[in-house]
């Protein structure tokens, strides 16, 4: 799993096929710039009738579908370079490969799917709509993911990660589901959840007290947030050929913020201030 | 834990002319003045002033002075009394001292050590009253040359922003600002036909029909960062850096995340926003490179993205860097710049000055052949149209101000922002205080300022025989230093007074 490996084009009928269909266009991305290539996207979606663009030999273009907007699916086969998807708005993209670093970067809406494995940062400060991703992602991954109102982006990883992830994490959920860590196995990451001051981080899987970043707070998730993960999983067995029952078989874990200012602590205003009771500023010092 | 530091400032209250309205009482958001029923008497508990002078600015008799304490420590060269309480302030808190606005140390000031050239008999001045002056930049990459067919330019111009005054608004959040302030910004930079920078608080909904006339920042937050926002702003910035705290993040502390604060910057309401000093996506130039064209295919190549960082050493070889990486404009931010929240060790200590910086820059840029790739902005405590002439001289395309424009509100260098309580309603988010300042009066004194200092500066233009701001960029033998040394002069690249 852990090399990309799954269902090849044409493995998800429906979905992944080449298979011209109505609206389906493919576009052969050898020899293309990622300019050229994207300039391509943008005018796809844009014609009407398009609604499904098949991308063949696909082989490191950077930013493909960043800034695209509209309802549109990509299915991109080969590996995508960095900021796929960056500040994307609206699209689904699935990767039939590998993904690079800045997978859905500042991502807005839509949703990104990535067969195998992605790189550092994914999901960094994304904004809205859906990663899921089939094995494992980098350091800094779901970087100060962020959310308001309706608004809650969701990051599901099948894998693991590497150090920092959720660090400075404002809002949204991040789902580490562990699925090809060996029996006792821990997850890579170190420093989860550093300077965590917003949303949630569910982890599949086992991990130790001191792969935690100190701003964060253990606990068992409760029964909506069961339903939460219960949904994400759903969508992720779905998608890569899972049994959910078996994935929610095992605990997860809740890590959230166990402050909204973790550093308020910290910081002194300079003025003169006669109500100070000399308590509070070590408050985080110490963690 | 009884306070050990004295009152900074001396309230005196003229009982004879105090007329016992209470304007005080209203007016002082750091709770200074209290009205005793009983005694008919207002007391001031000194201890708690900032000297933002708005009281004594709204009494309706001038019944007050504020003033420095007069208590003085026994005297010690090394041990001032700014070094006692910062020991004193620590040992009560044992926390970060955090302060608003720039750095306010006596280092030598260059503008004030360059004096400007006029014309005198070999060619004449122009009298900018009868004459017109051009003062319109555009921001942007230029190309490295023009080809011209028919008479008709062919050559693919890279996107242009057109400025009618090479002065614009410095970048200032939505929640490091109030709403009012934010909005007189853009209603003047509308007016004025020139630019106002969002911050990097994101870009308020109602606001977005001042596109043309706004500068987004996508810095290591980004917050509030859309595809709208990219879209709809006439030139995207990336902060790197800012010159009152280089190297260092933004903190807005949650007293100051209200729920439309919240809303705007996409976090829950009355967290604590923090933006990493690093952007996580940007360890090299190469990665910046990353950025930057992330962006462009995300505006369609239509905008200049800019970079700004702050005056710091090398910021020369970075600057060069960034116009490598495809940076359309370099925006250099020297460290007087202010700020909503600095911590004050930082705020004093590191950074240089924007002169210094800026002369630098566009001299390296030029010896690489590569300065018309990049325009250049530069920030970092402007005073007055004279130090901004002299700043095109060494090579700014054009100058950002903040402070400046925020004293035109009414801001007196209180130092408080970071606290939410500006007496002045500028920096403060509680709708009681914030609502003082009234964002059409607001506009009216920006427009006036700028369109006082374009006045100046077209005049000193005319007397130096320049009627164009493009014939001045750079132009260093319009310049002259005086009492300095000779690295300075080298590093500025401006002869002496007499050579």
């Amino acid at each position: 799993m852990l090399d990309g490996e799954g269902p090849g084009p044409g493995a998800r009928p429906g979905v992944a096929g080449v298979a011209p269909g109505a609206g389906c266009i493919t576009l052969d991305a050898l020899g293309r710039s990622y300019r050229e290539l994207n300039r391509t996207l943008r005018a796809l979606t844009a014609r009407r009738g398009v609604s499904r663009i098949s991308v063949t030999n696909v082989l490191g273009q950077r930013y493909i579908g960043t800034g695209l907007r509209g309802e549109i699916e990509v299915m991109l086969y080969g590996t995508p370079g960095n900021d796929l998807g960056a500040f994307m708005d609206g699209p689904v993209i699935y990767v039939y490969g590998n993904a690079q670093d800045g997978v859905g970067n500042t991502m807005n809406s839509g949703k990104i799917v990535v067969y195998g494995n992605a790189g550092d940062i994914a999901a960094m400060s994304m904004r809205g709509g859906k990663i899921f991703i089939r094995g494992n992602v980098g350091s800094r991954s779901a970087i100060h993911m962020k959310e308001c109102g309706e608004k809650r982006p969701l990051l599901v990883v099948g894998g693991t990660a590497h150090d920092f992830f959720g660090e400075y994490m404002a809002g949204g959920t991040a789902i580490l589901l562990g699925l090809n860590l060996g029996p006792g196995e821990y997850h890579k990451a170190n420093f989860i959840g550093t300077g965590m001051h917003g949303g949630e981080i569910f982890i599949r899987g086992r991990v130790d007290p001191y792969q935690l970043g100190a701003a964060v707070k253990i606990s068992q998730p409760a029964e909506d947030d069961m339903r939460l993960i219960a949904d994400a999983v759903g969508e992720f067995a779905e998608l890569f050929g899972y049994d959910v029952d078996e994935i929610m078989h095992e605990n997860f874990l809740k890590l959230s913020p166990k402050s909204l200012r973790p550093f308020a602590g910290l910081y002194h205003a300079g003025s003169r201030d006669d109500s100070y009771n000399g308590d509070g500023a070590g408050e985080c010092l110490g963690e | 834990m009884k306070s050990y530091l004295l009152p900074q400032f001396a309230v005196y209250r003229d009982d004879d002319k105090c007329i016992r309205c209470k304007v005080c009482v209203r007016q002082c958001s750091f709770g200074v003045h209290a009205y005793d029923d009983e005694d008919d008497e207002i007391r001031s508990n000194e201890s708690a002033c900032v000297g933002c002078q708005r009281c004594a600015t709204l009494c309706p008799t001038g019944a007050l002075v504020i003033r420095q304490h007069p208590h003085e420590f026994r005297p010690n060269a090394n041990w001032s009394e700014e070094m006692l309480l910062d020991v004193k302030r620590k040992a009560e808190t044992g926390a970060v001292t955090i302060t608003g606005m720039g750095n306010d140390k006596p280092h030598r000031v260059y503008w004030d050590h360059l004096l400007l050239n006029a014309s005198q008999v070999t060619n004449p001045s122009i009298d900018p009253l009868r004459e017109p002056m051009e003062l319109r930049t555009f921001l942007g990459r230029k190309p490295d040359g023009l080809v011209f067919k028919d008479g008709r330019l062919i050559t693919d111009m890279p996107p242009q922003v057109m400025i009618e005054t090479p002065i614009i608004f410095s970048a200032m959040s939505y929640g490091a600002i109030s709403y009012q302030a934010q909005l007189a910004f853009m209603q003047a930079a509308q007016e004025l036909g020139t630019l106002c920078n969002t911050g990097e608080g994101g870009w308020p909904m109602d606001f977005r029909r001042f596109g043309r006339n706004v500068i987004v920042q996508c810095a290591s937050g980004r917050f509030g960062v859309d595809p709208d926002y990219l879209n709809q702003a006439a030139i995207v910035e990336i902060k790197i850096g800012q010159g009152a705290k280089p190297g260092i993040g933004g903190h807005l502390p949650g007293e100051k995340v209200t729920a439309a604060v919240a809303a705007t910057r996409m976090i829950p309401e009355g967290t604590d926003a923090l933006s990493p000093a690093p952007q996580h996506d940007i360890y090299s130039i190469e990665d910046l490179s990353m950025l930057i064209y992330a962006l462009k295919e995300a505006t369609n190549y239509e905008k200049p993205i800019s970079v700004k960082i702050a005056a710091v050493h090398n910021a020369a070889a970075i600057a060069s860097g960034m116009v490598r990486a495809g940076a359309d404009i370099i925006a250099v931010d020297g460290f007087r710049g202010g700020t909503g929240a600095a911590p004050r060790v930082i705020r004093d200590n590191v950074g240089i000055p924007t002169e210094l910086a800026l002369a630098a820059i566009d001299e390296r840029l030029r010896r690489e052949g590569i300065r018309n790739r990049a325009s250049i902005l530069v920030a970092g405590g402007f005073r007055n149209s004279a130090d901004i002439i002299k700043a095109i001289a060494l090579g700014a395309d054009a100058v950002y101000i903040g402070t400046a424009a925020l004293v035109a509100m009414g801001c007196t260098l209180c130092q408080q922002c970071n606290t939410g309580k500006c007496a002045w309603g500028i920096t403060a988010q509680d709708p009681y205080i914030a609502k003082r300042l009234n964002p059409d009066i607001a506009t009216r004194r920006l427009v006036n300022l700028v369109r006082a200092w374009t006045l100046e500066i077209k005049e000193m233009l005319g007397g130096m025989g320049i009627n164009s701001i493009e014939s001045l960029r750079g132009n260093r033998l319009h310049l002259r230093g005086i009492g300095l040394q000779e690295w300075e002069l080298e590093v500025l690249g401006v002869k002496g007074a007499g050579q």
